[in-house]
């Protein structure tokens, strides 16, 4: 069992998704359990389903998994994804509501610190004050 | 009544009926992908074509499956399929609206049983995309749609008025929200879509 909150980064454009995932690793380190996934079933830009559902595996964590967007197509297969998880990770599994590179490098932060899951989706959505 | 209730009321959901919705809905949406598209690219991201045309190829790959199943299986099956292929936020928006669908018709559905499901599934979607209707998307489509067949009206030519109609609606979901007032003046694609598939339906109900 890992014992930090686990990040999944979801981005229309792949290089995206990695950069960010890049960015996480630098700045955050190794301890929490991160996984990223960018494009469109057909390799162009844009998200699916599938493999966000994979990114979540990848990242699955007890504490649960937070999920960085970009836009709303990410948003909306995010919400798609969780609905098809398992019934005991339901309601572990959140979408965060912030700007997808600052959020995840936010998100990972709270989480290494061994944070629970609604810590650090609220500390990834202070970036959007009000 | 027109001949597609009358139609529709006597018509058996067989195997053969079943293969051919599936088989006219998928053709219609992939032989107008380009149109979708350049609707798409004027208010959107440009990809509806493309993603909606990949979903129903994948639909027809695997027809001789959703054909055999009962219409409730078959619609909950292509439903999950275009989640999977479509990509986008059609994906998810499209397959809850057929999975919704399947959820709520009886394998032998008459009009009413339509026009319930209908409405059942326009709130599925609407959870889905967190949008109400009359703000430029399918909804603005399909809630006219499911009034007419309610009210025993032409369903087609409701969703063809409909999808027009969004032409000057100002949107504000999905990424043509972005454009703020230069979504004005464009026809929604996802409505479009969605008036594409009401047609197609109809024309295998009405035997066109």
């Amino acid at each position: 069992m890992t014992a930090n909150v686990g990040i999944v980064i979801v981005s229309h454009s792949a290089e995206v998704a990695r950069g960010t995932a890049d960015m996480v690793r630098q700045m955050v380190g190794d301890e929490v359990p991160l996984a990223f996934c960018g494009g469109d079933p057909g390799g162009g830009l844009g998200t699916n389903v599938e493999s966000i559902m994979n990114a979540i595996d990848q990242a699955w964590s007890d504490k649960g998994v937070a999920i960085l967007v970009d836009l709303g197509g990410a948003e909306t297969n995010s919400e798609m994804a969780i609905e098809m998880q398992p019934p005991e990770r339901q309601g572990r599994i959140v979408v965060c509501n912030a700007p997808i590179v600052e959020g995840a490098v936010m998100a990972a932060t709270e989480a290494s610190g061994g944070a629970g899951l609604a810590d650090v989706k609220r500390t990834a959505e202070e970036l959007y004050p009000g | 009544m027109s001949s597609a209730q009358a139609a529709a009321k006597i018509m058996s959901f067989d195997e053969t009926t079943r293969r051919r919705l599936i088989e006219t809905v998928a053709r219609r949406v992939i032989a107008h992908a380009d149109e979708l598209t350049a609707l798409d690219q004027a208010i959107g991201d440009g990809d509806h074509g493309v993603n909606m045309k990949r979903g129903f190829e994948a639909v027809l790959a695997d027809i001789d499956s959703h054909a055999a199943k009962p219409l409730p299986d078959a619609l909950k099956a292509i439903g999950m399929a275009l989640v999977m292929k479509v990509g986008g936020a059609s994906g998810p928006l499209y397959g809850t609206l057929f999975m919704a669908l399947g959820k709520e018709l009886p394998a032998e559905p008459t009009i009413a049983d339509a026009a319930r499901a209908l409405g059942a599934a326009i709130d599925a979607v609407k959870a889905r995309g967190k949008s109400e209707v009359g703000q430029k998307t399918m909804l603005d489509v399909l809630a006219p749609v499911r009034e007419a067949l309610a009210a025993e009206k032409d369903p087609v030519a409701a969703a063809n008025a409909a999808a027009e109609a969004t032409i000057p609606v100002k949107a504000v979901r999905g990424r043509a929200s972005f454009l703020g007032d230069r979504s004005i003046g464009h026809m929604d694609p996802g409505a479009r879509s969605s008036a594409l598939m009401i047609a197609a339906v109809a024309d295998v109900l009405e035997g066109r």
